[in-house]
């Protein structure tokens, strides 16, 4: 079953289009037929586009709107869903719960772009609820845009299941613009011969606060994980990294890769944490913070680059 | 140059010329490295006493970044490694100060490394890369600079050694392109093409002339000499 519908205000529109190029996205893809896509700006949807093997529910609350988006069993949804969220305005409270599943066997890529050009005085908040069925596949890229104010509070909260064979891949990136006040909260559970990916990059300025706690439990037998953030932070940002990763079942592997780079006053904390309590797991980690490699500094400022070029080269390469 | 209290070098009397190959050769710990970092102005290697210039200017109080918009650079012995950074981009960066780069020069640079540039163009010059494509990755870099002096630390460690004829061509090829290169080798061949040699011994430079002759009395009388640095392993 397909379910498409379309439901466009006009001027609204334009804005978030605007606001969702602002956050690096092609807003063509949200007006192509054949895509998938999906635009919320507030509590209001604006775009809802469905396509083959792609169910789409949502409904609008006070605050946000509670979408629930099922791929059917078997579908392998050959070209990415694009999705949209957003406040224009400069104060504003946006709340998403999303409850997503990828029936056994289907396949998507989903790319978010959340945009919030103007915030002064914004929070949003996501709720998601994930389930990645049996040998199912999610490949998750998110990527924020918060403007230039830092009056900005995001709150994303999601838990993920993975059943057994399944796959899920996610990359959340906030690197141009604020950060404002970032509080990520991901928890993982990984079955039978699942995979897990999480990539977090941010960037925080001046008093941007950093809060990420991602947590992987590799629950089942050949379950394979890996946590990799990168942060920078300069001027008087600061940041807080909590990778878990707990390994309870034979042949689980899970590696958590931390690496801060901080500047000026910023202040960085990196905790990672491995827990195993079956003996044939096995967990690694590393995790360091510190100032740009001085060998990485030097040979470019031997190539002319001015130590401040060479820093931001340094640094955009570990986001890319 | 000095550290912890111990002249790290001293007396060095060096001069490159024009569009001269100068081979700088000597055992473990003769200060070889230490005086490419100190002519480059790398921190912690900050040149002490007496004079240092670069085309009749006193660049002793320069920064790494003004040496090299003069036109020097260094090539690490061990170089870098850039996570997120494509080696297109990489080359590039040298080139900015000279007007860029187009798309040819950056392939032909590959090219005279013998790295194939549609394998390599768009690679991350990060930990995915071996020793040796590294290295080559870091001498066109090189290329790409067109720098008026480069120094490379030992160019050839890290590459196979049937590779060692393409380094000698590679440096010939700055030489040929204008640039003067003073070069730190443990490679009688490599010295043996060059225009100049060298010897260093404890920080000093001890004599400097035909690179065969100074290659000869390296092997001779440093190698056997129980006052060297690095004494060799005995067999």
């Amino acid at each position: 079953m397909s379910q498409i519908t379309l439901n466009t205000l006009s001027t609204e529109m334009d804005e978030i289009s605007a606001a969702y190029t602002a956050a690096g996205g092609d807003a063509a893809v949200l007006h192509k037929h054949e895509l998938a896509s999906l635009v919320v700006s507030g509590n209001k949807v604006l775009n809802a586009n469905g396509t083959e093997g792609i169910v789409l529910e949502k409904h609008e609350t006070e605050y946000g709107v509670d979408i629930k988006m099922t791929i059917k069993k078997g579908y392998k949804i050959p070209l990415p869903v694009h999705l949209c969220f957003g406040l224009v305005p400069k104060d504003g409270l946006q709340e998403i719960k999303m409850d997503f599943i990828a029936e056994e066997d289907s396949a998507v890529e989903l790319i978010a772009h959340c945009t919030f050009p103007n915030a002064v005085n914004i929070i949003h908040k996501m709720d998601a609820q994930m389930l990645i069925g049996k040998n199912a596949s999610l490949r998750y890229t998110e990527t924020h845009f918060h403007g230039s104010h830092g009056g900005i509070r995001v709150i994303p909260k999601a838990h993920i299941k993975i059943e057994e064979g399944g796959s899920y891949y996610t990359n959340f990136s906030l690197i141009s613009g604020r950060v404002g006040y970032l509080e990520f909260d991901y928890s993982v559970d990984a079955e039978k011969d699942s995979i897990c990916e999480m990539v977090t990059k941010v960037y925080g300025k001046k008093n941007d606060k950093i809060k990420i706690l991602e947590k992987i439990s590799l629950n089942g037998e050949n379950a394979r994980s890996v946590i990799k953030s990168r942060l920078a932070i300069t001027d008087d940002a600061e940041s807080e990294f909590r990778g878990i990763t707990e390994g309870h079942a034979p042949r689980a592997r899970g590696h958590v890769d931390c690496m801060e780079v901080i500047q000026g006053n910023a202040k960085a904390e990196a905790i990672p944490i491995v827990r195993v309590d079956n003996p044939l797991a096995k967990v690694t980690h590393e995790a360091s913070i510190g100032c740009v490699d001085k060998k990485e500094l030097e040979t470019l400022m031997a190539r002319g680059l001015e130590e401040d070029e060479a820093i931001d080269i340094i640094v955009k390469g570990m986001l890319a | 140059m000095s550290r912890d209290g111990k002249k790290i070098l001293r007396g060095i009397n060096l001069e490159v010329g024009d569009r001269e190959i100068h081979s700088i050769i000597g055992a473990n710990g003769a200060g070889k490295s230490t005086l490419a970092y100190t002519l480059m102005g790398i921190q912690g290697y900050e040149h002490e006493e007496g004079s240092l210039t670069f085309d009749n200017e006193d660049i002793s109080k320069l920064s790494i970044t003004e040496r090299a918009k003069k036109g020097i650079t260094l090539a690490w012995q061990e170089p870098a490694r850039f996570e997120g950074l494509k080696v297109r981009d990489y080359l590039a960066i040298g080139a900015k100060s000279n007007g860029g780069i187009t798309k040819e020069e950056l392939r032909d640079a590959l090219i005279k490394v013998d790295l194939k540039p549609d394998k390599y163009l768009d690679r991350e010059v990060g930990e995915a890369l071996s020793g040796g494509e590294r290295k080559r990755i870091e001498l066109a870099s090189i290329i790409t600079m067109k720098p008026k002096l480069a120094i490379l630390d030992e160019p050839d460690s890290g590459i196979d050694v049937v590779s060692l004829k393409e380094i000698i061509n590679f440096i010939q090829a700055l030489k040929e392109n204008g640039s003067s290169v003073l070069v730190i080798t443990h490679r009688e061949e490599i010295a043996a093409a060059s225009d100049k040699a060298s010897l260093m011994c404890e920080g000093a430079v001890l004599r400097s002339g035909d690179p065969i002759e100074i290659s000869e009395f390296f092997k001779n009388r440093c190698i056997p000499c129980d006052s060297r640095v690095s004494p060799p392993k005995a067999v």
